[in-house]
């Protein structure tokens, strides 16, 4: 016992040593939210994830930005325009605009970080979805010409011109995209990648800026006293929780510790659907499956239809999935912008959708195509066995388990695979396998973002579907500058990848989540983003 | 001694290199990589971050590089976390989960040893038989059980205690009271067969004979002696505990060490990977190194070779 004492003092010793964790605030008004676990960077440039851009908007501003409709607004540029060409953009600064640390920002700041996002050193993982069109753009990337050749300039300190090498019809869209946020010139110079890392470096130009950052605990952003529109910013800071397991967050949520939570238990689901703080927003993506394209029997369109056609749709998003999707009958859901106005999916086929909801009509049709194509199609002969892989998170098991069910009456003889996350993507990728779970979810909202995924020589074009009439639609669609004919172009290209079954939609996704009646004046968008920075607690 | 210290000194070493290797060919045999994501990032932009982080390099050179680099001291940046070193991650995570490991060392030592001598002591009796059925049930439920009804009933339904972070001590409560909950009823089985044995020794029964107080041959001559097996159990315990609990601290929200190093692996994060498998092998080296020594130490008996 006499040893053990001195151990246990020892122990003591030890703990206070050790430092404690800081934190707590008094008397601000602090709106406490979670939006995922801690962001993997902060670095508009180097940020690919939903919950880092989240973060982002909150923090940083761009050219333009989304209001709460979804239109595009002015951001840090308060009017702009373009050349009848369509190919040169001017955008015009706010008068006064300031760094969070108080330093005058210049159009010069834009066109360092425009440069930095195109240079292939910094290797920003959105660099080519976003810089795409800008003049010299590729030779920049690709590390055969210097940076400052790309197609941006700053004739003043309140002018920023965009040249581009090719027409753009969503350009607008892009200048309001995270990843083109500006940065501070002065504090990436100084200190590299880790100034977006602690907030002493972490400059800002949007309406909050970091104070605390815990890696894996909280993120604390308080209203940046320099941010041009501070008047209308209610909140004097927002507390971001880095909560990763999804009871955890419901846990503080019902504590009343997070006023917002994004990560809600699937399990809870059935209990919250009539509360009124529980919200499912639609948002523009389609959870989809992938049949690869290259392997038998999966070469044969009949075999891909019929499957698509054996799926309950309106039981997998309701029952399934309890009614947090909504059932898909087309590849672009409702939210994608018609290039010729309106809404893309109200548009397609003549406003009806490709797959009928009549389960049973649809079901008879695919026994019929499974015998056209030499199967049995009969649930008491399965003459046909396909491997389904998916990684095992929310309900992708548990929808494998139904098509093993649905596609068992039509024949098929379904073996499902569960593949851990990391390896599961490559593996898909890589077309090493013969039907799997797919999804995705725009950046912005116009519709090429996702119909050019089948697009043959897309790199996430993991069906590895390759029809010439679809990637000639789709040609004419990057082509031309005239809204009617490129909106004609990507209907017609949906329409070939509808009858052709390239891939098969299942369920549009919503983002489904609490919050708390406190909370007034914050909105979400159709981008999976949450816009908190208006927001007001009651 | 000194011999015996180089010898176990040069095996430590050893440990580590052979653990840091075979962690360093496993991970890059396994499927995946840190760029992989679901919506692909495009071939100039991977191969701009594989050179930028000289994962296009053939695994061996990368092999050598990094041990290399380790032996400057240098654990290399996170694949992931860019922009943060992995030693500066670990340095700024592990004191986290080390403060909550060595609180709940304490009380598990502090409310352990008594009860299991406690029980001993009462042998037989009502007290005894409801030590062992906690004690019991102690082992056999596992961690997240013990997380997830603390959380519910203190945090949710009694909203006693807060459920997220680490800010005062209130927020250590549950995060301790889970993270000690199996070694305290372990020790408390140990502390109570160990005692059982003591008390049974021939010395005891003279220590009585001779007329010394209850008190003081059970607090003087049996203690002492029962304690050795706890101390034995301290060494694995330690090192489970300091390291942090992936479990508890995703539970909790814990900016600790234990959840980086299961998300490094499921990143392949590799420099992270790399980094935290060859912190933990060293520190569970260096306890099992000194629980040998402070064998030595409290009992002479012992003869370390």
């Amino acid at each position: 016992m006499k040893k053990l004492i001195p151990m246990l003092a020892l122990l003591l010793a030890l703990c206070m040593i050790l430092p404690a964790c800081g934190g707590g605030s008094g008397g601000e008004k602090i709106l406490t939210v979670q939006v995922g676990p801690d962001p993997e960077t902060l670095d508009p440039a180097l940020n690919s994830a939903v919950d880092g851009g989240n973060m982002l908007l909150h923090t940083f501003e761009c050219l333009l930005t989304v209001d709460k409709d979804g239109a595009i607004a002015p951001g840090c540029a308060e009017t702009w325009e373009k050349s009848d060409d369509g190919l040169t953009w001017t955008f015009h600064l706010r008068d006064g605009l300031k760094w969070s640390d108080g330093s005058a920002f210049k159009a010069s700041d834009f066109v360092y970080s425009w440069q930095r996002v195109a240079n292939p050193e910094t290797a920003a993982p959105y660099a080519d979805t976003v810089l795409w069109p800008v003049e010299n753009f590729d030779a920049v990337f690709a590390g055969e010409a210097d940076p400052s050749t790309l197609g941006v300039s700053a004739p003043d300190d309140r002018t920023f011109v965009v040249k581009l090498s090719a027409a753009c019809p969503y350009f607008e869209s892009l200048a309001a995209f995270a990843t083109l946020s500006p940065v501070n010139p002065a504090t990436v110079e100084a200190n590299g990648d880790a100034w977006a890392v602690s907030p002493a470096t972490y400059i800002s130009n949007g309406p909050f800026m970091i104070t605390e950052w815990v890696p894996g605990s909280h993120i604390v952003t308080k209203a940046n006293p320099n941010y041009w529109n501070k008047k209308a910013i209610k909140l004097d800071g927002i507390k971001w929780l880095l909560i990763e397991d999804s009871n955890a967050s419901y846990s503080a949520f019902q504590t009343g510790e997070a006023l917002f939570i994004k990560d809600v238990p699937t399990e809870e689901i059935p209990s919250l659907m009539n509360n009124s703080e529980f919200h499912i927003d639609p948002i523009i993506g389609t959870y989809y499956l992938n049949l690869n394209c290259t392997k038998a029997p999966f070469d044969n369109e009949k075999v891909r239809k019929a499957l698509s056609l054996a799926i309950d749709r309106d039981y997998v998003a309701n029952t399934i999935m309890q009614g947090t999707y909504v059932a898909a009958y087309n590849f672009m859901g409702p939210g994608w912008a018609d290039p010729a106005g309106g809404d893309f999916y109200a548009n397609a086929n003549g406003g009806k959708p490709y797959i009928s909801s009549d389960y049973d009509a649809n079901l008879a049709e695919a026994k019929k195509l499974m015998q056209a194509a030499g199967y049995s199609g009969s649930a008491d002969n399965l003459d046909l066995t396909i491997t389904y892989s998916t990684n095992d998170s929310g309900y992708h098991k548990v929808v494998a388990e139904y098509l093993q069910e649905a596609w068992k009456q039509i024949g098929i003889d379904l073996k499902v695979e569960i593949v851990e996350w990391a390896s599961f993507t490559p593996m898909r990728r890589a077309g090493d396998y013969m039907a799997a779970r797919n999804g995705w979810v725009g950046d912005y909202s116009d519709p090429s973002n996702m119909i050019e995924l089948l697009y043959s020589s897309n790199g996430n074009n993991d069906g590895k579907y390759n029809n010439k009439d679809f990637d000639a639609a789709i040609d004419i669609s990057r082509s031309t500058m005239d809204v009617k004919q490129r909106s004609e172009a990507l209907h017609k290209a949906e329409d070939i990848l509808m009858e052709t079954a390239g891939c098969i939609p299942v369920a549009y996704y919503t983002d489904f989540y609490l919050q708390s009646s406190k909370i007034t004046g914050m909105w979400h968008s159709a981008y999976g983003y949450w816009y908190f920075m208006y927001a007001d607690i009651k | 001694m000194t011999k015996y210290i180089c010898k176990r000194l040069f095996m430590a070493v050893l440990t580590v290199f052979v653990v840091a290797t075979l962690t360093f060919f496993l991970m890059n045999a396994v499927p995946g990589g840190p760029y992989e994501a679901e919506k692909s990032i495009s071939p100039q932009a991977k191969a701009a971050l594989e050179a930028k982080f000289g994962l296009d390099k053939p695994l061996f050179e990368q092999y050598l590089t990094y041990l290399k680099n380790i032996l400057h001291g240098d654990f290399g940046p996170s694949l992931k976390q860019r922009g943060r070193n992995v030693i500066d991650i670990i340095l700024t995570k592990f004191p986290v989960s080390a403060k909550v490991g060595i609180i709940s060392v304490m009380v598990s030592l502090l409310v352990g040893v008594p009860v299991g001598c406690i029980a001993a002591v009462n042998r037989g009796k009502i007290s005894d038989s409801a030590i062992i059925v906690i004690a019991t049930v102690g082992i056999a439920v596992p961690s997240f059980v013990v997380c997830s009804l603390s959380m519910y009933f203190f945090g949710v339904k009694l909203r006693w205690l807060p459920t997220v972070g680490l800010t005062t001590w209130k927020h250590y409560v549950m995060p301790v009271f889970s993270l000690s909950f199996y070694p305290t009823t372990y020790i408390v089985r140990l502390m109570r067969s160990s005692m059982l044995d003591v008390l049974g020794q021939d010395y005891m029964r003279t220590a009585k004979a001779k007329g010394v107080s209850r008190a003081v041959s059970l607090f003087k001559h049996a203690l002492r002696n029962a304690v050795l097996p706890v101390v034995t159990y301290l060494g694995p315990m330690m090192a489970y505990t300091l390291t942090g609990s992936f479990i508890i601290e995703k539970v909790f929200t814990i900016p600790g060490l234990g959840g980086e190093f299961v998300s490094s692996i499921t990143n392949r994060d590799y420099m992270m990977i790399m980094g935290t498998t060859i912190f933990l092998a060293t520190l569970m080296v260096a306890i099992n190194f000194l629980v040998d020594i402070v064998y030595k130490i409290i009992d002479p008996r012992i003869n370390l070779k």
